[in-house]
């Protein structure tokens, strides 16, 4: 199958690494094919679709292509909106597995993929993976596309003793995490074309060695790049995301802090909250006539601490994890904008010495120079398009965990009020039917 | 008991000289707490209406920095549609002067669970409400809980009709010197005094035993939920200013933000707004406190009713027990026999008998003394019972009071969280249309 091309259609900034890569899509090639009997087994296994759904969901993945090329050249204004309109490749980390060795214990996940794109073979594939295998998935992507922003893993390294690695709700939050890496990818239109990712996706048995490889080769290439040049003055653009990525990344460590403080808090009040509770049901013995009201608002300290409780856990759950990863993102960014400065500064400094070479000895101007240049201008392309993309998922992403975060405390304050509310009217009730009975 | 009954009643004729009309206070009254319809309520307003803080100089020549209320009373009648209430007559009070009102009460009146005062210092207080007795919102709640006391006593069947109280408030000057000329303080000292004395009762009346042992523990309780109360304010407070911290950042985020720039920073003032209604919230669960508080402090006054009984039926039983030996002593005159050991017996058998005249005089004597005793026993019999007889009755009215305010504190308390949560969904749901506008 023609890998290479579609790929180079996606994106302008294809053409510096295409010689590294067109190296590495044949490696792949017999790699997909253990990959294809391995997905056949899974995929036959939970429904037989034929082979020919692909054909028709070609054209559509090409069209899909097409138009983002379009996009690319013309103003690109969402493009988050431009790919969940035609998305073709979706994506589900779910499952979680403990497996335990005499070596080592760990967890995987099933990575379920339902797809039209002509690069897979079969509709649907379904292989699990373990967390080292996302590690290895991003840092391929890192190094075969230098230049895009790939969306950041959940840390690797948590502290031991602290969190337990194993626990539900470590997994869970990890796993959710994965999914969204996962998600990302498969919605970045020229990311989700990365062989690296098919067989991350459809291949039975990950052969990462042949990865580690061409790891070395790219390592070169980065550190080529790495070498120290001096950078002029960048452009305003990208001064102005450094910029925002510094105080963005503040604002997320402060938000972060204030979530966790109030969980603190909120925990603190739960126990005292508890406590209140235990005194009211208490006095309830000593009581004939205040037994009811006695019993009623302990029963709603009782309910108002389980609605705090789970406000707590969905807090702790739900949102803090969003700010990790955008912690993390920022990271991502900011390494991408320095590859950036590092490529322009390159190209500068060849540019730099090839006007002196030139006013020496009036030789046009060498390929190197000019390939820079083209490495440089991709680079900028690729990054704004990942910016303007990865912008519009964040306001996307804030907008959702904001209002989230305003729902569960108002689903907090709803199950206390329907809890006094129901207390009053028994009460009430109680009252008037003891008057009812001294009248009568 | 009966002399301070007595002894208002012709004061009672003056407050009704004084009313024109009226029986109807109902819309006069400002305390739920207190039941309507009493006495004294019924015929005049009473309020405590402000307070004001003074300097002076105090007994021992220092400068002092003090709180006055204003007490403000007026005939209770129905004001016409349009028309002026009467001015009312005011006098200015210190909290010695409630407190020695209150003591009076309480010598005076042992049998009956004299209404406690509000706290003298600021006690179960969460960390950002002021502990200081001159703070404004102290002295505030002090007012209402000075005001609740009069109300408390002015509605009682009898400490309402009591002339000392009547005087407490309508006479500014020369009320002090009233008080103490009742001669109540000889009364405490001497009380005091056997009450700090050890004794035993053989026959406790079990009613009482039960009471006592209920204020205890219902003290226990109450102290118990005071002390939660605090820890859980000042947890909620937490939790709320935290919040705060969110306007700060949300607003300084949405100045490097295009599109949610606007969303993130009204929603920004909402969290402030959430921060600051604990203030308010809170302030308004401090009445509640009181409430629970004013229930503390009665523990006490029935406490001492029951100690207060104890005594008499302490005393009964020692005139009894009195009343026995000297009985037993005649026995053994008339008969001549010693059945216990005694340094009498053993005197009158070392220094031979005494004579006839001698032994027929002492006889006399301890029949004299035997139908003193017997006289005393019997008084004392009609006291105890008179005191278990009037206290029982305040002790019924207590509970039933105690009931009564305790189930419509507790109703007002839910309220207060229900009003809690509404203004916790509104905020949340102002921020949350922000939010959705990013």
């Amino acid at each position: 199958m023609s890998v290479g091309t579609p790929r180079g259609l996606a994106s302008s900034g294809q053409k510096p690494i295409a010689e590294i890569l067109h190296p590495l899509s044949a490696a792949a090639e017999p790699l997909s094919v253990t990959v294809n009997l391995g997905g056949d087994k899974e995929a036959g296994l939970t429904n037989g679709t034929p082979v020919e759904t692909s054909s028709p969901a070609s054209t559509s993945s090409l069209f899909n292509r097409l138009q983002l090329d379009d996009d690319l050249e013309a103003d690109v204004r969402d493009p988050y909106a431009e790919t969940t309109e035609t998305r073709d490749l979706f994506v589900t980390v779910s499952d979680p597995k403990k497996h335990v060795s005499t070596m080592e214990t760990y967890i995987t996940y099933r990575v379920s993929t339902k797809t039209t794109r002509v690069e897979f073979d079969l509709p649907e594939y379904c292989v699990r993976r373990r967390y080292q295998d996302f590690d290895w998935l991003r840092i391929k992507l890192e190094d075969s596309q230098p230049t895009h922003l790939i969306p950041p893993l959940p840390e690797k390294f948590v502290m031991k003793g602290v969190v337990d690695r194993f626990s539900e709700e470590f997994v869970e939050t990890r796993m959710k995490a994965l999914d969204k890496f996962l998600k990302r990818i498969a919605d970045h239109p020229v990311l989700s074309f990365n062989p690296h990712l098919n067989s991350f996706l459809t291949a039975k048995d990950l052969n990462k060695r042949q990865g580690l490889a061409l790891l070395t080769k790219v390592g070169e290439s980065v550190k080529y790049v790495a070498g120290g040049y001096k950078l002029r003055a960048r452009p305003a653009e990208f001064c102005a995301m450094g910029e925002y990525l510094d105080t963005f990344n503040q604002k997320l460590g402060t938000i972060d802090r204030i979530a966790q403080r109030i969980l603190k808090e909120q925990s603190e009040y739960l126990t005292e909250l508890r406590e209140y509770g235990t005194v009211y049901s208490s006095w309830v013995g000593l009581e004939d006539e205040l037994r009811r009201p006695l019993e009623g608002v302990a029963g709603c300290v009782t309910t108002c601490c389980g609605a705090l409780e789970d406000l707590g856990e969905n807090m702790s759950q739900d949102f803090l994890p969003v700010l990790r990863e955008y912690v993390l993102y920022v990271e991502s960014m900011k390494n991408v904008l320095r590859k950036r400065d590092q490529s322009q500064a390159e190209y500068e400094a060849r540019l730099e010495a090839a006007i002196l070479r030139k006013q020496e000895d009036r030789t046009p101007m060498p390929l190197e120079v000019e390939k820079c240049q083209d490495k440089m201008e991709c680079f900028n392309a690729d990054l704004k398009a990942d910016w303007e993309r990865w912008q519009s998922n964040k306001r996307q992403d804030f907008k959702q965990l904001l209002t989230g975060m305003a729902d569960k405390n108002i689903n907090h304050y709803e199950k206390c009020q329907a809890a006094w509310e129901s207390l009053i009217t028994l009460l009430q009730d109680k009252q008037t039917e003891d008057k009812s009975s001294e009248t009568n | 008991m009966m002399m301070a009954d007595s002894g208002s009643n012709e004061e009672v004729a003056v407050i009704v000289n004084t009313d024109i009309t009226s029986t109807e206070s109902e819309n006069n009254l400002i305390n739920t707490m207190v039941e309507r319809g009493t006495a004294l309520l019924r015929k005049m307003e009473i309020n405590v209406a402000e307070a004001e803080k003074r300097t002076g100089k105090n007994t021992v020549n220092m400068q002092e920095t003090y709180t006055v209320y204003l007490i403000e009373i007026r005939p209770a009648e129905t004001v016409p549609e349009g028309g002026t209430p009467a001015t009312p007559d005011t006098l200015w009070r210190r909290y010695s002067e409630f407190e020695l009102l209150r003591t009076y009460l309480l010598v005076t009146y042992p049998y009956i669970i004299i209404p406690p005062l509000p706290e003298k210092r600021a006690e179960f207080v969460w960390h950002k409400l002021a502990a200081d007795n001159l703070d404004p919102d102290f002295v505030e709640r002090r007012r209402v809980g000075l005001e609740n006391f009069l109300l408390r006593v002015a509605s009682h069947p009898v400490l309402s009709n009591d002339k000392i109280f009547f005087l407490f408030l309508t006479e500014e000057k020369g009320w002090r010197e009233a008080v103490l000329e009742t001669g109540f303080q000889d009364k405490v000292d001497s009380r005091l005094k056997s009450l700090s004395a050890m004794f035993r009762v053989k026959n406790p009346d079990k009613r009482f035993t039960a009471l006592k042992h209920y204020s205890d523990e219902l003290n226990t309780v109450i102290s118990q939920l005071l002390r939660v109360r605090v820890k859980v304010a000042d947890r909620l407070y937490g939790v709320y200013k935290v919040h705060g911290n969110y306007g700060r950042v949300f607003s300084e985020w949405s100045a490097i933000e295009k599109e949610m720039g606007d969303g993130l920073q009204s929603a920004g003032h909402h969290m402030d707004t959430y921060a600051a209604s604990i203030d308010d919230i809170l302030e308004e669960e401090e009445h509640y406190a009181d409430q629970l508080k004013e229930y503390l402090f009665y523990t006490d006054a029935v406490r001492s009713v029951c100690r207060k009984h104890e005594l008499i039926q302490y005393e009964l039983e020692m005139v009894a027990q009195d009343l026995v030996h000297k009985k037993q002593q005649k026995e053994e005159l008339a008969t001549g026999t010693v059945r216990i050991f005694s340094l009498k017996g053993m005197t009158s058998k070392l220094f031979g008998q005494e004579s006839q005249e001698q032994r027929e005089s002492r006889l006399a004597a301890l029949e004299q003394s035997i139908q003193e005793g017997e006289e005393i026993l019997k008084e004392k019999n009609t006291e105890c019972g008179e005191f278990v007889q009037t206290a029982w009755e305040d002790i019924e009215r207590f509970k039933e009071q105690k009931d009564k305010d305790l189930r419509e504190a507790l109703i007002s308390y839910a309220i207060m969280q229900i009003s809690m949560c509404k203004k916790g969904i509104q905020v949340w749901s102002n921020a949350k249309e922000c939010f959705n506008k990013i």
